[in-house]
C-alpha cells in the first residue's frame, strides 16, 4: 500500500490521545501503585491534551477524504462497517473525554467516576475499532492478525503513557515514576508484540499469486502491460514506489525510535525533559511504524499492476 | 464539474444517426447518437454487413478525434521568412488559399503537367484522387500503397487474381484449418475478429506464423516463430512437400490452373519459357489470349486446353509438331521446389524441420480428407455444368509481415501457390474472392501511361496513372528505359510498382531524379514522421533550400498538406487545407476503388456529415472537385465550359465512368427511381437512400455464382453485365507467371523493350516466372555478424499509425512504445527490463526502453508502431511520454539500399517497389547510467499551429450536451 | 435471485481494447459519468477506466503464450467491499446482484477500494469519489432500448464475443452454459468473494479429426493448463 499520510496521523494522534486517556483514568482510578492525584490540574489539563490530539487526528482524517462535507454520512453503516463505527465512537469518546475533564474541573467525584469508566470503556473500544478497519481486510495479510488490534492498542498506550510521564513531572511529580514504569512496560510490551508481527510477516506466504489472478497455473507467469501507461489510481493507491532499502531503514528506524530509544530515556529516569523527548522521539517513531505497517501491507490488486508496455 | 449526471442518456434532445465509421480503413457501419449537438456514443450498426454491430477500441474512441485539440480548423500559410519545418504560420482564407492552388496548378497544367505531384495517404478516395490527377495529365499520382501492402495485392493478383482484405479473404465460416503468416491486427480489423472467434468457437484449429505472438497470434492454438523476412523459403517448403507427397488437388490444378498449360522449352528460342498458345490474341484484349496447349497423354499429342475429354498432362518433356521442346508449366513448378526441402527451410527460418513437414501434411490431409461439398449448380468457363461445389477447408491470411520485404512479391506468390496447389481457391472453406474481384492475371481495368508523350500540356492521360504492368510495353519509359513518374514505379527498377512508390517521392524531387517538380499535393500522410524510412533525413530534404533558386527557393519548390490534425509533415507545408474528419463529411467506399464487399456480392458504403465542420474545416473531396472544376477539367466541366458539378455529393450522383454507362461512384439505388442496383442512370435521391440504409448497400449473388468465380460463367456473365469485368474470360491461375518471363526475357535482349544494361541482371534474377527464394537485399548487404537482429514493428489494435496519439483516451493505451527483446537476446547483451537500450542499424541509432518477451523469437526485436512522436506535433505537451519516452524505428530504416556500383535503388522489392519495412538487422547494447532517460533522436519542438485548441487543462471529462 | 455477470472468454479474446474504450464512451456521458482524465495530452496520462485489458506471457520461449486478459469490477456474491463501506454509498442492488455506488453518498475514503481483492475500483481523482464498473445499469436497465441493446457497452463491442452477459443463478442461461461446458473459473478464490464474473480458459481445436494434427498437438507442452490441473514442473 501507498502510506497515506492523514491516516498515519489519524491513527498515530488518535493512539496518543487514548493513551493520554488510559494514563490519566489509570492514575485516578489508583491502578498505578501509587497514590491518585491530589489536585485536578493533571486531568484537565490532561483531558484537554487527549481531546487535542483526538481532534487533530480527526482533522488530519479528513485529509482522507475526497468529499469530507459529506463525513456525517459515514455514521449510516454502523452494522457492517468497522470505518461507521469508528466515526460513531470516535467523536463520542471525545465527549466522553471532554466530559471527564469537566468533571475534574468541577470537583464532581462521582461524575469523574462514571465519564471516566465510560471512556475508558469507549476508549477501548475504539482501539479495537480501529484496529479492526485494518484486521477485518482479510486479504490484507499483513493485518489480518490479532497482532493488528494488540499492537494499535500497545502502541497507543506506550505513546500515550509517555506523554503522560511528562505532563505527570510537570503537573504531579509524585506520579511521574509510576507513569514512567508503565510507559517503559508498555513501550517493551508494544515492542515484543510489534516485533512478533513483523516476524510474522516475514514469514507470511501470500495467498494470492499471479496463477490465481488469472486462473492460470503455469510456474512462469510474466504480466506485460496492465492496460495503460500513464498511471493509474490502481498503480498511485497501492504502490508506495520506495526502494526496498528505504523500507528497511524505516523499519530499523521504528523499532529505533518508537521503541529502544523511548525506553531507554524512561528508563534513565522520570525527569519531565526526558519523558517529553521520549514522547516526541516515540512519536516520531510511531508515525515511521504506522508508514512501515502501510508499506509493507501487499495489496493482492497489485498482481493485476506490475509492467506497462 | 459536477459528479452526477444531470441528462438523461437518451433524453428527447438526442438524435441517432448512421454512418461508416474512419478510425481506421475497416470501415465498419456505425451509429452515432448525439446530444445536445455533441457526440454522446458510437456504437457499431447491428444491420451492418462488415462489422454486424461490434465496433473496436478506436472506433469507440472516435469522439475524442471529433474533440481533439489537434484538430487544425482554418486554412494556413507558411509565414514569409519562416522556414519549413518551424511550423510558423499564418491563417488565411479558403478563397486566398484555393486561388494561390489554382494559379500554381493552371500554370502547370498548361506548361508541363508532370510538375504537379499528389501523393495520398490513409484515404480511400483513389477514383476521386486518381481521377483528378488523370484528368489534370499528371503520371504522377498514388497512394500509399507502395509502402503498405502492394506485394500482398500484387503478388497475389498476378497469381489468383484476387488478394486479402476487402478483395478476398479466408472463409472461416467453413474452414477448418487456418493459417495466418505474417499478420498481427489487420485492415480487415473486426470482420476478422469475429470470423476467428466464430471458427475457434466451432473447433476449428488456428496456427499463427509469426516472429511475434502478439494480437490474433495471441488466440492461436499453435504459433511457430519464425525470422522475420523468410517466409518465403518457408512456403516454398511447404509447397514442396505438398508436391512430393503428393497432397496436391490434382483436378483443380488441371482445370483451373495454368499447370497444364505448354511451356516453350527452348533455350534459344525468343519465346523460351513462354506458354506456348496456338490461337490469335484477341484485338481488344491484348492481354486474353486463352488458346494455350495442354499435353493429352491419351492421344500424345498437343490440344487446345479444356479439350472436351482430356486431362492434361502435368509432367514430362514434350515435344510439339514443329519440333518445340514443351514442358507443361506445373512440372516446371515441381523442378523448381525440388530443392527446398524442409531442412533447407528449417536452416532460414528457424523452425524444425519436422514440424515444416508435418505442416505440410496437416495443410494437406485437411485439405484432402475433409472435403465439403455445396449443392451448387453451375457452369464453367467451358460451357461444362457442374452440379455442385467442392471445397478443401484450409484457409489462408496473410499481410505486411509477407509483404513489407524486398523479396515479399516472391513470397506472396509461393503463397498463392500454395493456396491454389491445395485448391482452395474461391471455393468454401479456402479463399474466396469480394467483388469487383476476382480480375485477369494481371487485370486491365486500368491502364498507367507507356511513353512520354501521353503527358501533354492541358491534356489528360488516355488511360489512368496506374495500372497493371502485364509485358515490358506496359512500362512507363522513354526510349533510353528511363523512369518518367516521379516515383519511378512503373521503370525497369519497378516495374510492378502498381501501387505507386509514395516513399520515393521525397528524395527523388528533391534530387530532381528524373527531373524536378514544382509542387507536391500530400493528403493525410505523415511523410515528415513515420510514413518515410529514414526519417530525419527525408526532414532535411523537405526543408532544403536549392542554391540555384534566387529568393532562397526550396528544392521542392511547393508543398500543400490537407490533413484534419496537426501531423509532424504539417510543419512542411507551404500550405495547409484543414480537412474535416469523418462525421463531418461525405464519403463513399466505392466500387471503382475499394468497396467492402463481402464474399457473397457486392458491398459499397458511403459516409453522410452527422455533424457540421468544425470551424473552416473543409472536406478534401470537396477540395478536389473545387479545384477540378477551377481548372476546367473536362470530367468536371460541361461542354460549354461551366462547373459539371456542385459539389462533391454532387458530383458522386452525378458522374459516370462513360457517357450513359449507368457505372457510377455507388452501385446502391441507381436508376431514376433508385430500383436499379449496380448499374443504372444517376439517381438524385442516391445519398438519401444511403442514408435511410444504414449508409451501406449489400447486393447479393445467387449461391451458385459466389463460388468458383475466376472459371464461373454465369458469374462471369453477370460481372461483365453490370461491368465489374471488362471480359468474361477465364482467370486461370499462375502457377507459372508468364508475365514476369515476359520481362526476363527482354533482360535477355527480346522484343523492343529491354533494361538498361545496369539493371539486366536485377531483371533476370528477380522476374523468375517461378517462385523463389533470397534473402532480402537490405538483409544481404548487412554485416549479420555485426547487426545479427531484425527489427519490426506491429500495429496495436487501439491505434491507427500515428493518428491517434491526439486521442485522449487511446493515447492513455498506449503512451510510448518499448522494444521488446527475448528475454534471453535481452540478457545476453546486458539489458534490463524495463532499461534503456540503444538499437543501431548501419544507418542509424535509436535509444529507447527494452521490455523482455518469451513472445518474440531470439533473433527479433520489435516494437509498436508510430507510437512515438515528435515533440510537440499532434498537439501533445513537450514532455508527452510519446516524445521523451517513445521512439520511431523509422530512424534505423534507410529509404534506399546501401550503394552498389553507385547507383541509387529504393530499399524496396525490385519487382513492385514495395518499402522493405521489416527488412532492417540491428544491434542492441544497453545505454549508459551517465545518459539521459530519454528517447533519441529528439527534434524541436513544434509549436501548436494556428486555429488548433490552445487549452491545455489539466482534467478533462467529456459528457455530451454538457458543454453548450 | 437473479446475479448479473459477464464471462469472459479467454480463447478468443484478441486484446483489441474494444471493450476498454466503448465503456468509457457510454459512461463518460452517461449515469456513472463523467470520467474524469488528467493530463489529456500531457505527460503522463491517467483517467477513469472501469474496464482495462491486461497483458501476460504465460510459459517460455517457444511455448509461449501471450494472454489477453480484461479485467473489470466481478460483482462478487460475497463482495468485501460493500459491507466495510461506512455511509452505504456502495451496496449490492437486491435485484440483480450488481455491485453499485451511489456517487451522492461517497465521501470517498478509498476503504471499498482497499478492501477489493482485484483492483476493479477506481477513484475518480478529479470528481474524488470511488468509480467502478456498473455492468452499463443505465442500458440494461433502460425499457426504452430494444431487448438485444439492453446489455453492457462493452459485451455489445466486443469483436470476437469475448464477453458474455447474463444472469449466472439461472441454469439455461448463455453464462451458466459457457461456465459449465466450457471450464468456467472465478479469480482469486482463495478469498472467497464469490465473484460473479467468471473468466473461460483456452481450449484446443476440435473439429478436426486428423491423427497428425492430434500428434502434432500432444508434442507441445501446453503451458496454459486451467486451474485444477496444476502443469508439471
Amino acid at each position: 500500500m501507498n502510506p497515506a499520510f492523514s491516516v498515519i496521523f489519524l491513527t498515530t494522534l488518535i493512539g496518543a490521545g487514548q493513551g493520554l486517556f488510559l494514563a490519566l483514568f489509570a492514575a485516578e482510578s489508583s491502578w498505578l501503585g501509587t497514590a491518585p492525584a491530589t489536585g485536578a490540574a493533571l486531568y484537565v489539563r490532561g483531558d484537554a491534551i487527549a481531546l487535542t490530539l483526538l481532534i487533530a487526528g480527526l482533522i488530519a482524517s479528513f485529509f482522507h477524504l475526497g468529499h469530507p462535507e459529506r463525513a456525517w454520512r459515514a455514521v449510516a453503516m454502523w452494522r457492517t462497517s468497522w470505518l461507521s463505527r469508528e466515526v460513531i465512537v470516535l467523536p463520542v469518546f471525545m465527549a466522553m473525554v471532554a466530559l471527564h475533564g469537566v468533571c475534574h474541573f468541577s470537583g464532581n467525584v462521582s461524575c469523574v467516576a462514571i465519564t471516566g469508566l465510560a471512556a475508558a470503556i469507549l476508549c477501548l473500544a475504539l482501539f479495537y475499532i480501529t484496529a479492526m478497519n485494518y484486521v477485518c481486510i482479510k486479504f490484507l495479510q499483513e493485518w489480518a492478525t490479532p497482532l493488528t488490534i494488540v499492537n494499535y492498542t500497545l502502541l497507543g498506550c506506550a505513546s500515550g503513557f509517555t506523554l503522560a510521564t511528562a505532563l505527570a513531572a510537570a503537573l504531579e511529580p509524585a506520579l511521574a515514576p509510576a507513569l514512567a514504569r508503565w510507559a517503559l512496560n508498555l513501550t517493551l510490551a508494544a515492542a515484543a508484540t510489534r516485533i512478533a508481527s513483523l516476524l510474522r510477516n516475514a514469514r507470511l506466504k501470500p495467498k494470492s499469486s499471479l496463477q490465481s489472478a488469472i486462473g492460470m497455473q503455469n510456474p512462469r507467469i510474466v504480466q506485460k502491460s496492465q492496460g495503460f501507461m500513464g498511471g493509474s489510481f490502481n498503480t498511485r493507491e497501492y504502490f508506495h514506489g520506495k526502494t526496498r532499502q528505504l523500507v528497511q531503514s524505516v523499519k530499523w528506524g521504528f523499532l529505533l525510535l518508537a521503541f529502544a530509544i523511548p525506553a531507554w530515556l524512561l528508563a534513565t529516569g522520570a525527569s519531565g525533559q526526558y519523558a517529553a523527548l521520549a514522547f516526541v522521539i516515540q512519536y516520531i517513531g510511531l508515525v515511521a511504524e504506522r508508514w512501515f505497517f502501510f508499506a509493507q501491507a501487499r495489496h493482492p490488486q497489485n498482481l493485476y499492476y506490475q509492467a506497462a508496455s | 464539474m459536477s459528479t452526477t449526471q444531470t441528462v438523461a442518456p437518451d433524453s428527447p434532445s438526442s438524435a441517432v444517426k448512421t454512418t461508416t465509421c474512419y478510425m481506421c480503413a475497416c470501415r465498419c457501419g456505425i451509429k452515432v447518437t448525439l446530444r445536445g449537438g455533441e457526440v454522446r456514443y458510437i456504437e457499431g450498426n447491428p444491420e451492418h454487413p462488415l462489422n454486424q454491430g461490434v465496433i473496436c477500441a478506436k472506433g469507440a474512441s472516435g469522439i475524442m478525434k471529433q474533440y481533439s485539440p489537434a484538430r487544425l480548423t482554418q486554412p494556413l500559410r507558411r509565414k514569409a521568412g519562416a522556414n519549413r519545418g518551424d511550423a510558423e504560420f499564418e491563417v488565411i482564407s479558403w478563397d486566398e488559399a484555393l486561388r494561390t492552388i489554382e494559379e500554381r496548378l493552371a500554370h502547370l497544367r498548361a506548361t508541363d503537367p508532370k510538375k504537379f505531384a499528389l501523393f495520398t495517404g490513409r484515404d480511400q478516395m483513389q477514383a476521386l484522387t486518381g481521377l483528378f490527377a488523370g484528368q489534370f495529365g499528371t503520371p504522377n499520382y498514388a497512394a500509399h500503397g507502395g509502402f503498405c501492402s502492394v506485394n500482398m495485392a500484387a503478388g497475389m493478383i498476378y497469381t489468383i487474381g484476387g488478394s486479402f482484405w476487402e478483395f478476398g479473404g479466408p472463409d472461416l465460416d467453413r474452414a477448418k484449418l487456418f493459417v495466418m503468416i505474417g499478420t498481427a491486427e489487420d485492415h480487415h480489423s473486426n470482420p476478422l475478429k469475429i470470423a476467428i472467434s466464430k471458427f475457434k468457437r466451432s473447433g476449428g484449429k488456428f496456427i499463427s506464423i509469426n516472429p511475434v505472438r502478439t494480437g490474433y497470434s495471441a488466440i492461436a492454438d499453435e504459433w511457430i516463430p519464425i525470422r522475420p523476412g523468410t517466409d518465403g523459403a518457408l512456403l516454398l517448403a511447404l509447397n514442396a512437400e505438398i508436391v512430393r507427397e503428393k497432397l496436391y488437388d490434382e483436378a483443380f490444378l488441371a482445370e483451373y490452373t495454368n499447370g497444364g498449360y505448354l511451356v516453350n522449352d527452348d533455350p534459344n528460342s525468343p519465346q523460351y519459357g513462354l506458354v506456348v498458345a496456338n490461337g490469335v490474341t484477341p484485338a481488344d484484349n491484348p492481354h486474353r489470349n486463352h488458346s494455350q496447349l495442354w499435353w493429352d497423354a491419351g492421344i500424345e499429342a498437343a490440344v487446345s486446353n479444356h479439350a472436351p475429354g482430356c486431362k492434361p498432362a502435368l509432367f514430362g518433356h514434350y515435344t510439339l509438331p514443329d519440333g518445340t521442346p514443351v514442358r507443361p508449366a506445373f512440372a516446371l513448378l515441381a523442378e523448381r521446389l525440388e530443392p527446398y526441402t524442409p531442412e533447407w527451410a528449417a536452416e532460414i527460418t528457424g523452425i524444425p524441420a519436422a514440424r515444416i513437414r508435418a505442416l505440410a501434411r496437416e495443410m494437406g490431409e485437411i485439405a484432402r480428407d475433409h472435403k465439403i461439398t455445396l449443392p451448387l449448380a453451375w457452369t464453367d468457363s467451358w460451357g461444362r455444368k457442374h452440379d455442385s461445389v467442392t471445397g478443401n477447408p484450409v484457409a489462408f491470411h496473410a499481410m505486411r509481415g509477407l509483404a513489407a520485404h524486398s523479396n515479399g512479391f516472391q513470397t506472396i506468390r509461393a503463397l498463392s501457390i500454395l493456396m491454389s496447389l491445395l485448391g482452395t481457391i474461391d471455393r468454401p472453406g479456402g479463399f474466396r474472392h469480394k467483388a469487383p474481384y476476382p480480375r485477369g492475371t494481371p487485370p486491365v481495368f486500368a491502364r498507367n501511361p507507356v511513353t512520354p508523350d501521353a503527358v501533354k500540356p492541358n491534356t489528360p492521360l488516355a488511360g489512368a496513372p496506374l495500372g497493371f504492368p502485364a509485358s515490358p510495353d506496359e512500362l512507363f519509359v522513354d526510349d533510353a528505359g528511363n523512369p518518367m513518374r516521379i516515383d519511378k514505379a512503373f521503370s525497369w527498377e519497378y516495374p510492378l510498382a502498381v501501387h505507386g512508390m509514395m516513399h520515393n517521392v521525397i528524395a527523388n524531387a528533391w534530387r530532381g531524379d528524373p527531373y524536378k517538380i514544382d509542387t507536391l499535393f500530400i493528403f493525410m500522410a505523415n511523410m515528415a514522421w513515420n510514413s518515410s524510412m529514414n526519417t530525419s533525413e527525408t526532414r532535411r530534404m523537405l526543408n532544403d533550400k536549392d542554391p540555384d533558386n534566387e529568393g532562397g527557393e526550396y528544392k521542392i519548390p511547393f508543398i500543400i498538406v490537407c490533413d484534419a490534425f496537426e501531423s509532424e509533415m504539417t510543419a512542411f507545408a507551404d500550405l495547409i487545407l484543414p480537412d474535416t474528419t469523418y462525421l463531418e463529411r461525405h464519403d463513399v467506399m466505392s466500387m471503382l476503388d475499394r468497396p467492402i464487399s463481402e464474399f457473397d456480392g457486392p458491398v459499397d458504403a458511403v459516409r453522410v456529415p452527422i455533424l457540421p465542420p468544425k470551424g473552416e474545416c473543409r472536406p478534401f473531396q470537396e477540395v478536389i472537385v473545387e479545384l477540378a472544376s477551377r481548372l476546367k477539367l473536362p470530367a468536371f466541366t460541361n461542354p460549354d465550359g461551366t462547373r459539371k458539378f456542385r459539389d462533391y455529393p454532387d458530383f458522386v450522383v452525378n458522374f459516370q465512368t462513360a457517357p450513359n454507362s449507368g457505372q457510377g461512384y455507388l452501385t446502391g439505388w441507381r436508376g431514376e427511381n433508385g430500383d436499379s442496383p449496380m448499374i443504372g442512370i444517376p439517381n438524385p435521391k442516391q445519398w438519401d437512400m444511403y442514408a435511410k440504409n444504414n449508409c451501406v448497400h449489400q447486393h447479393h449473388l445467387p449461391p451458385e455464382i459466389t463460388y468458383m468465380r475466376n472459371w464461373n460463367q454465369g458469374y462471369h456473365d453477370w460481372a461483365t453485365n453490370v461491368k465489374l469485368r471488362r471480359y468474361g474470360d477465364p482467370i486461370m491461375i499462375q502457377l507459372y507467371a508468364e508475365v514476369l518471363q515476359r520481362f526476363r526475357l527482354a533482360a535477355r535482349g527480346h522484343g523492343k523493350r529491354q533494361p538498361p544494361a545496369h539493371l539486366k541482371d536485377r531483371i533476370e534474377k528477380f522476374f523468375d516466372p517461378l517462385p523463389f527464394y533470397y534473402e532480402p537485399l537490405e538483409v544481404s548487404a548487412t554485416d549479420k555478424e555485426k547487426y545479427p537482429l531484425a527489427a519490426i514493428t506491429q500495429r496495436p489494435m487501439a491505434m491507427y499509425h500515428s493518428w491517434d496519439s491526439q486521442n485522449a483516451w487511446l493515447r492513455q493505451i498506449h503512451t510510448h512504445n518499448y522494444l521488446f527483446l527475448n528475454t534471453k537476446t535481452a540478457q545476453a547483451a546486458g539489458i534490463a527490463d524495463g532499461g534503456w537500450l540503444w538499437v543501431e542499424s548501419m544507418h542509424g541509432r535509436v535509444r529507447c526502453m527494452a521490455r523482455y518477451s518469451e513472445a518474440v523469437e531470439p533473433g527479433t526485436v520489435w516494437t509498436w508502431n508510430a507510437i512515438g512522436k515528435s515533440r510537440g506535433a499532434w498537439h501533445l505537451a513537450e514532455d508527452a511520454n510519446e516524445s521523451r519516452r517513445g521512439f520511431l524505428l523509422n530512424h534505423l530504416i534507410s529509404d534506399e539500399l546501401p550503394a552498389g556500383e553507385g547507383r541509387r535503388m529504393s530499399n524496396a522489392d525490385p519487382l513492385t517497389g514495395q518499402a522493405g519495412w521489416y527488412d532492417v538487422r540491428v544491434r542492441v547494447y544497453p545505454a549508459g547510467a551517465e545518459e539521459p532517460e530519454e528517447s533519441f533522436p529528439q527534434f524541436e519542438a513544434m509549436k501548436p499551429l494556428p486555429g488548433t485548441t490552445k487549452l491545455q487543462r489539466l482534467w478533462q471529462a467529456f459528457a455530451a450536451g454538457e458543454h453548450k | 435471485m437473479t446475479q448479473l455477470a459477464l464471462v469472459i472468454d479467454l480463447n478468443v479474446c484478441v486484446g483489441c481494447h474494444a471493450c476498454v474504450t466503448s465503456c468509457k464512451e457510454w459512461n463518460t456521458s452517461g449515469v456513472a459519468g463523467s470520467l474524469s482524465d488528467a493530463n489529456p495530452y500531457g505527460k503522463d496520462p491517467s483517467g477513469t477506466f472501469f474496464n482495462r485489458v491486461q497483458t501476460f506471457e504465460v510459459g517460455e520461449f517457444p511455448n509461449t503464450q501471450t494472454v489477453h486478459f480484461p479485467k473489470s469490477c466481478l460483482h462478487c456474491e460475497d463482495p468485501p467491499c460493500v459491507p466495510v463501506c461506512p455511509t452505504g454509498a456502495s451496496y449490492k442492488r437486491e435485484a440483480d446482484g450488481l455491485v453499485l455506488v451511489d456517487y451522492d453518498k461517497c465521501i470517498g475514503c478509498k476503504y471499498c477500494a482497499w478492501a477489493c481483492p482485484y483492483g476493479a475500483r477506481e477513484l475518480d481523482e478529479n470528481q474524488k469519489v470511488m468509480k467502478k464498473c456498473t455492468l452499463c445499469v443505465d442500458r440494461i436497465n433502460d425499457t426504452s432500448l430494444a431487448d438485444e441493446q439492453r446489455k453492457p457497452a462493452c459485451v455489445l463491442a466486443c469483436p470476437t464475443n469475448a464477453r458474455l452477459y447474463g444472469d449466472i443463478n439461472d441454469p439455461e442461461s448463455i453464462v451458466s452454459k459457457a461456465i459449465r461446458e466450457n471450464g468456467g473459473y472465478q479469480l482469486m478464490p482463495e478469498w472467497e468473494t464469490k465473484p460473479a464474473n467468471h473468466y473461460l480458459p483456452r481450449r484446443s481445436a476440435s473439429a478436426i479429426d486428423n491423427e497428425l494434427s492430434r500428434k502434432v498437438e500432444q508434442q507441445r507442452t501446453n503451458p496454459l493448463k486451467p486451474t485444477g490441473a496444476p502443469a508439471k514442473p
